[in-house]
């Protein structure tokens, strides 16, 4: 199973990059959310998956999934829901000013 | 010593505020303190009993970089120069400068190089060295483009800023071949193991790095080419650092490297070629400008070859006859500047076709040019120091160390006679600097001012230089014991003659030499003209300037193509660079060290649900590809979140499921919310070659993180640090949820540090929607 989660990671991060590479804002934002997806999963398959309880302590003890990941990808979702509500506010703004929100419109002055 | 050497630095600072006071002194009246004080400091090691000092203060021990400040003769030599001309030359320039210049920029320039110079005659670690070298190029270039509104200023500035910096890195580098064969980062403890550095293999490349920084420094040909154009500078700096300081620096290296190297018969070739081809081709070229600094800046640049030639024949009478001339030059040629500034400042012009007959009306200035004249060309009279070091000079041509390469038997052939034919060029630009200014007929339409005598102080500083020619040249053993005496032996090594004597009989060829200088030279001022065509012939057009617009010019040009091709200001398309050599680079390393690995043991089993969930997932992520609609696009994406969150929960990750899902949700509802504002997807037809490039690369990159996963599971290069949490989470956390207590606990600022970000996220999300829509206002 972690092959295929591997996989799956894989296909989100070049799902996310294409879309990236897309000339339209919210594409790219949409990008962004994939790419964290992608790499969320990937920390998950570091950590083995389904190999015991959830990471509770419990009276019987026993063997426990690997915390570390979750810990890891636990802070990694916030703060990418953070990103992601700035971006689209950053988004939503740049469009309403400069009348367009295509990338190759917006490079700025030829001179810089 | 630390102090004395970054005092000019420090109290630098304090100029600005100096010079924004309301008040009527010049700026340079304070500032005239420091060097004086320097000067008395060094001054009290001056006697025949002098003993090499060293001090020293940690500064980065651990990579051997120490202000490690050893004073001998030769660095006592230089830093009296230094502080003494120092002194001088802001004296002058508080007559030379009018307070209505930014005198605090140029006080500032002044101090720091004045620091810089010290640090590099003391130090005796080869970094500290270098990173005073670097800043007294950098002081150097502010000064020449200290009237930075000339354009020749500012081309003169960064014309020596990329030659002797291109010189400095070059020098940087043979300084850490030096310090990897010696692993020593001291001077004196490599003079010492000179052998080992003479018979390492790389000892050839160390040598002519560091020539070429010492090269490019002291303006020897080819590189001499910026000290010209570094007469743009105001003239009490040309004085200061363009004849008597800085680019002493490189003569000052070599020397303090001759002991190393002074074995090597390849060092006496190359440096002798250098110095002697430089003499010639200097003193030729000086007759032949009309810019009175220039005349001067050519001659420093043959003077500089002459000092450089004898430091390469290594001869102990070569040596001192070296050294003595660096103390003979500062004087002659730094009273000659400050006579030209004078000449500049009251008659308004330095173009000597205009010049001529100044002797009535500034006889003052006259006297002294008389002087500094005579000395620099070696007219044999028994009070002018240039005669003794000139003489000294042919001496050493005549007794030229014996080696067995066929060059070597060459130069010993020819250095005597090229040696007299740039002597006599040298006495032809000497009479003619002083007879074209202040000989021949007034020409008093052709200037710009009416020209009178220079105020009183003015003459002060460059009497005192000239007073310095004849005291030397009238005592000069009393300065040979005193210090230059030292100063030779500390780069001969050993004890070297300790007589100077004017007098060598008739019979002495370095007498004859001179008097053939001397009719020669007289014979071709008078016929001046007649044979001045000749410089159409020879450089004729050619000329190092050329190559080195040329090269500037392609530089500049070749950057722009580059940056043009690079920087489109296209995002997508640096992302595309980026991630396709992060792709290469990763790739190729995991291929080239085999870290690619696959192992089919040790896997959980996989089920119905599983697979259905990620099927759906990659059919949503492929389909935020395809979506023409902002809503599908947004659904769809969120249906990769939900599909994930379903993931975590088969996992066994229940907090990464609840926060996911409560996180998809609010990013679904912000997504909606935004999405009324922004512009309809597009249905895009981009460019087939577009399309490939943006499929490959992200093709490739999911595939290498597919594979770097696979590869991850599959090798077990560490144990895991996760088991330390889980037994501890009780008894250090008090928590049994572990993922909460690594979070709150273990790793409590992490997330302090998260919640500050998010907190900033927040704010900024505030603000970009509240800040006034500023279109109107442009």
């Amino acid at each position: 199973m972690e092959f295929i989660i591997s996989i799956l990671a894989g296909v989100l991060f070049s799902t996310a990059i294409y879309n990236l590479l897309q000339k339209q804002l919210l594409r790219v934002i949409i990008g962004t959310v994939l790419l964290s997806h992608g790499a969320h999963l990937f920390i998950l398959t570091m950590g083995k998956l389904k190999r015991g309880a959830p990471p509770i302590l419990t009276e019987e003890g026993g063997p426990y999934t690997d915390p570390l990941p979750q810990a890891l990808i636990l802070t990694s979702i916030v703060i990418s829901f953070g990103i992601t509500s700035l971006l689209l506010v950053l988004a939503y703004r740049t469009a309403n000013e400069n009348d367009t929100d295509n990338m190759e419109q917006l490079r700025g002055n030829e001179n810089e | 010593m630390l102090y004395v050497v970054l005092i000019p630095l420090l109290l630098a600072c304090l100029i600005p505020f100096i010079s924004k006071m309301k008040h009527n002194i010049h700026t340079g009246i304070p500032v005239l303190l420091i060097p004086s004080a320097i000067f008395i400091y060094f001054i009290r090691f001056v006697g025949t009993n002098f003993e090499p000092m060293r001090q020293s203060y940690n500064w980065i021990p651990s990579l051997g970089i120490n202000f490690d400040f050893y004073l001998d003769g030769l660095s006592l030599l230089f830093a009296l120069l230094i502080s003494g001309i120092g002194a001088l030359v802001v004296l002058y320039s508080i007559y030379y400068l009018d307070s209505q210049e930014r005198l605090g920029h140029f006080y500032v320039y002044l101090l720091m190089f004045m620091s810089a110079m010290l640090g590099i005659v003391l130090s005796d670690n080869i970094f500290v060295l270098y990173t005073f070298w670097e800043l007294t190029s950098i002081s150097s270039f502010l000064l020449i483009g200290y009237w930075h509104f000339n354009e020749k200023s500012r081309y003169g500035a960064l014309k020596s800023l990329l030659i002797t910096v291109l010189g400095g890195l070059s020098m940087f580098g043979g300084f850490i071949l030096l310090s990897v064969m010696t692993g020593t980062s001291s001077i004196q403890i490599m003079i010492q193991n000179a052998e080992v550095i003479m018979n390492s293999p790389y000892m050839p490349l160390a040598l002519g790095f560091i020539l070429l920084g010492a090269f490019t420094k002291s303006a020897q040909f080819p590189f001499h080419i910026w000290l010209p154009d570094a007469m743009e500078a105001p003239t009490p700096v040309s004085a200061y650092l363009h004849s008597a300081t800085m680019v002493k620096a490189g003569l000052f290296l070599v020397a303090r490297f001759s002991p190393i190297f002074a074995g090597f018969e390849w060092f006496f070739i190359i440096v002798s070629i250098a110095g002697i081809v430089t003499l010639c081709w200097g003193s030729y070229m000086a007759v032949h400008q009309t810019d009175l600094k220039a005349i001067l800046a050519f001659s420093t640049i043959s003077q500089l070859g002459m000092i450089m030639a004898m430091l390469g024949f290594g001869t102990k009478l070569a040596i001192f006859a070296a050294v003595f001339h660096i103390l003979c030059h500062a004087t002659f040629k730094g009273s000659l500047f400050m006579v030209a500034g004078i000449v500049d400042h009251e008659a308004g012009t330095r173009d000597i076709r205009n010049l001529g007959g100044l002797m009535t009306l500034m006889p003052m200035s006259a006297a002294l040019a008389l002087f500094g004249t005579f000395s620099m060309a070696g007219i044999p009279l028994p009070f002018l120091n240039g005669f003794y070091s000139k003489e000294l000079f042919f001496k050493s041509t005549l007794k030229l160390p014996e080696g067995t390469h066929v060059i070597t038997t060459f130069l010993v052939e020819v250095i005597p006679y090229l040696a007299v034919f740039g002597s006599i060029f040298t006495f032809v630009y000497s009479l003619y600097f002083l007879f074209g200014t202040f000989g021949g007929q007034k020409q008093l339409d052709k200037l710009p001012k009416r020209p009178h005598e220079a105020p009183v102080g003015m003459l002060i500083a460059p009497l005192v230089l000239v007073l310095g020619v004849i005291i030397i040249g009238l005592f000069p053993n009393a300065f040979n014991g005193a210090f230059i005496a030292h100063a030779a032996e500390s780069v001969a090594g050993t004890e070297v003659i300790k007589e100077i004597t004017f007098w060598h009989g008739f019979g002495s060829t370095a007498f004859q030499m001179s008097l053939v200088v001397v009719a020669a030279g007289i014979l071709l001022v008078s016929t001046r003209r007649k044979w001045s065509m000749i410089y159409s012939f020879v450089p004729g057009r050619a000329s190092a300037n050329h190559i080195y617009d040329a090269a500037i010019a392609q530089l500049d040009n070749g950057s722009r193509h580059i940056n043009t091709f690079i920087m489109t200001g296209s995002l997508r398309r640096y992302m595309a660079i980026i991630l396709g050599t992060v792709f290469l680079i990763t790739f190729g390393f995991m291929l080239a060290t085999g870290g690619f690995t696959i192992d089919f043991s040790n896997l959980a089993d996989v089920t119905i649900t599983e697979i259905a969930v990620v099927l759906v997932i990659i059919a949503a992520a492929v389909g935020t590809i395809f979506t023409k609609h902002n809503l599908g696009a947004i659904l769809v994406a969120g249906v990769v979140g939900y599909g994930v969150s379903l993931l975590f929960v088969i996992y066994r990750a229940p907090d990464l499921a609840l926060t996911q899902l409560v996180v998809e949700t609010i990013s679904v509802a912000l997504f909606l919310l935004c999405f009324y504002h922004l512009p309809k997807l597009r249905n895009e037809k981009p460019q087939v070659r577009t399309r490939w490039i943006n499929g490959t690369v992200s093709i490739g990159f999911g595939a290498l993180m597919t594979l770097i996963g696979i590869s991850a599971h599959s090798s077990d290069w560490f144990s895991s640090i996760s088991d330390y949490f889980l037994e501890t989470s009780h008894s250090l956390g008090g928590g049994d949820n572990v993922v909460n207590v690594i979070l709150v606990d273990m790793r409590g600022l992490d997330t302090l540090f998260e919640i500050t970000v998010l907190g900033i996220a927040a704010l900024a999300i505030y603000s970009l929607i509240k800040l006034k829509n500023n279109r109107g206002a442009k």
